[in-house]
């Protein structure tokens, strides 16, 4: 038994840890900063002549781009872009994503594709991250028998969790499975202790609402919900960046404004490696992949 | 026999209480399906359900539509039927939605964009003027039991305002006006609703093997050869008497289904032989999948051999006079019919939209295998015990077999 509570104990200190973390990670990083010029080493009068080197951590840029969409009025238009090259398929950004909206078992918005490719030892592999491609043309959105999901302004297709009667027809309907259903399961479900953990109990903000989940005869939503990644609306709000974003090691994944020419994301997508998920259905999707 | 037919009934209804009470108990946790194969059984048991309904429906408006007069007798108990396997038919997929309580917002707030809001409406439809059918083929007979005492009585009275004089000629002539009017309205609802469930797969062009104009036709080819079959079983099993009429009417059913039954097999040749002819695409390999796949014996077994196969066999035995073997032949299509509608769901569900997802992210809920699960099964028996009691419930307490009930007739 004392063996239990001290397990207890210990999960809770290690879930109160993972919230500050974050409520932490959740700060704005600090834009408007100009670039940090790099400090080259004196060059010898003889030796190669070197370019005046500039760097900058693409975060960065990609919060600064984010504020002057938030600022300048007009509906952004949201793409990320994801660079399968950079991309180590460290899964941190599915896991982020789990927490940054407390994901049940059974629910994930961004799960990572690894494909390997050859046979050892002529092997490689690589990696396919996979969030809701919020389409523009969205084939989950038509088949809602209530209207419970469409289609935003700026790009996202939304979820109402308090409308969405859970018939899965979105489900069916989406060509990348993007979407999931809770079916009210828990992490600490059959596992031995005393019920749900304090990080089970926390409440949900996608969509810019509190939602708490709980299973019941009448379940609570999202229990019971078609659920799918939101492009962090609730976190873009409050002018940060999507946690996948932020969370990835290789700065793979990019976030922004494509109706601003002047935005990291314009310029990615406009290069001639950028792709998209099956271009043959006609989805036109918001998430760009570069090859 | 009759002691053993009650014994499975208490042995199925307890069953099926049990799988009504887990599904309130424990929501969805019990179910075999999940995210990638988000519809099971349930939607599988619907689809059938609803295209027993249709069919049983179909054959009445032979009768009051276009004057088929050998099959009077069965079209009030065909509305019956229809009425009992709507019920089914909703019942089972009102369980399967996440949120039960919020059913009524496809009334209150629709997406007529949506094929499902488009079905819904069109059950509402159709549940309301099988009701109208029913009260206008069977209030000719109430007065006569307006002095009864018990429901039958009370329903007499209710039904006709206490009338007690029977109904004029004149009085039924136009009664049967009215019908010939809602069953013409009847049938294009009924080809609408029934072609729109096709359609409601159909129409998804994420869904390969669904995405085909041959679904809404398939839907309604098979709710007349299910619909069909069952009437056709319960009427030379449950007929109360077999007399010559009966024997006469019963061969013209078993002919009917014979037809039907290989009309049907020409559209499913049409649904399989196009797409894997040359062997090549995704709907080649998830159709292989079905007919060779692990689950080849609900194609094999229970469609082919016991879905047609046998049952042509015996009815072509039958028609010559073997009535048991009509019966029967009709009784094995309609159950097995299920096994056609669970292949119309599955397969393409359990074909992977994006090669490697499964293996993105472990979870039960995230594969691409499904296998009903007790408690699904359990569900859908509380469905069939529901029709079934329904449907006997009515027989006995409405004139619905030639004018009479159940116990005068018998």
């Amino acid at each position: 038994m004392s063996e239990m509570e001290s397990r207890r104990a210990f999960l809770e200190k290690v879930a109160s840890t993972v919230f500050a973390g974050m409520v932490l990670g959740g700060q704005p990083v600090k834009a408007g900063a100009e670039p940090v010029k790099v400090e080259l080493p004196p060059r010898p009068p003889d030796g190669p002549i070197l370019p005046e080197l500039e760097y900058e951590d693409v975060l960065v840029r990609m919060q600064r781009d984010l504020e002057r969409a938030l600022k300048k009025g007009t509906t952004p238009k949201w793409v990320m872009v994801i660079d399968t090259r950079k991309c180590v398929g460290c899964h941190a950004c599915t896991v982020s994503c789990a927490v940054e909206n407390k994901l049940p078992p059974g629910v994930v918005y961004r799960s990572v594709i690894e494909e390997q490719i050859g046979k050892y030892p002529e092997v490689s592999w690589r990696f396919l991250p996979r969030p809701c491609m919020q389409c523009d043309n969205p084939p989950c959105v038509p088949v809602c028998p209530v209207g419970a999901t469409w289609k935003r302004a700026d790009g996202i297709v939304e979820i109402d969790y308090d409308a969405c009667i859970g018939c899965r027809y979105c489900l069916v309907s989406c060509p990348y499975q993007a979407r999931t259903f809770d079916f009210g399961e828990s992490w600490t479900q059959d596992t031995p202790g005393q019920g749900q953990m304090p990080y089970e109990e926390l409440p949900t903000f996608e969509w810019g609402e509190v939602h708490v989940r709980k299973e019941g005869v009448v379940p609570s939503s999202p229990v019971g919900n078609a659920r799918k990644c939101s492009f962090c609306l609730h976190r873009l709000e409050h002018g940060l960046l999507p946690q996948c974003v932020t969370t990835c090691i290789g700065r793979a994944t990019f976030f922004g404004d494509a109706s601003d020419p002047e935005s990291l994301v314009f310029q990615l997508i406009h290069q001639p490696n950028a792709m998209r998920l099956k271009e043959e259905l006609g989805t036109e999707p918001r998430v760009y992949y570069l090859v | 026999m009759r002691a053993w037919g009650w014994i499975l009934y208490g042995v199925l209804a307890a069953i099926g209480l049990a799988g009504f009470f887990l599904r309130f108990a424990t929501g969805h946790q019990l179910a075999g399906y999940g995210s990638y194969v988000p519809w099971g059984l349930w939607v599988a048991a619907y689809i059938y359900f609803i295209g027993l309904s249709a069919g049983a429906f179909l054959l009445s408006a032979l009768v009051y539509v276009f004057g088929v007069r050998r099959l009077e007798p069965i079209a009030p108990l065909a509305l019956v039927v229809a009425l009992a396997s709507l019920l089914m038919a909703l019942i089972t997929i009102w369980f399967d939605l996440g949120h039960l309580e919020r059913f009524y917002y496809v009334y209150l707030r629709p997406n007529f964009r949506s094929m499902m809001a488009w079905m819904v409406w069109l059950y509402t439809a159709y549940g309301l003027l099988l009701l109208s059918e029913l009260y206008f083929a069977l209030r000719r007979h109430l007065p006569r039991y307006a002095d009864r005492r018990g429901v039958t009585g009370l329903l007499a009275r209710l039904l006709t305002g206490g009338r007690k004089t029977p109904f004029t000629q004149e009085e039924i002539h136009r009664d049967e006006g009215i019908l010939r009017v809602l069953g013409t309205i009847g049938v294009p609802l009924a080809i609408a609703f029934h072609g729109g469930v096709g359609a409601l797969f159909g129409t998804v062009v994420a869904q390969d093997l669904w995405h085909s104009p041959i679904y809404p036709i398939l839907f309604l080819t098979g709710a007349l050869l299910s619909g069909g079959a069952l009437m056709t079983a319960v009427y030379v099993f449950f007929w109360p008497r077999k007399d010559g009429q009966w024997k006469e009417l019963s061969l013209l059913l078993g002919r009917v289904v014979l037809g039907l039954i290989l009309f049907d097999l020409l559209l499913e040749w049409a649904e399989y032989s196009i797409p894997m002819w040359y062997g090549v695409g995704s709907e080649f390999k998830a159709l292989w999948n079905t007919l060779f796949g692990p689950f080849w014996y609900v194609y094999w077994v229970f469609h082919i051999l016991l879905g047609v196969v046998v049952p042509v066999l015996l009815l072509l035995w039958g028609v010559r006079g073997r009535l048991g073997a009509i019966g029967l032949a009709s009784f094995l299509v309609a159950v097995t019919f299920l096994a056609i509608r669970l292949n119309l769901v599955i397969p393409s569900l359990v074909h992977p939209k994006l090669e490697g997802l499964v293996h993105a992210y472990h979870d039960h809920r995230l594969t691409f295998v499904y296998f009903p699960t007790w408690f699904e099964w359990s569900v859908v028996v509380f469905s069939v015990v529901l029709g079934f009691t329904v449907t006997y419930v009515l027989v006995r307490i409405l004139p619905v077999i030639e004018g009479r009930l159940l116990k005068e007739v018998a």
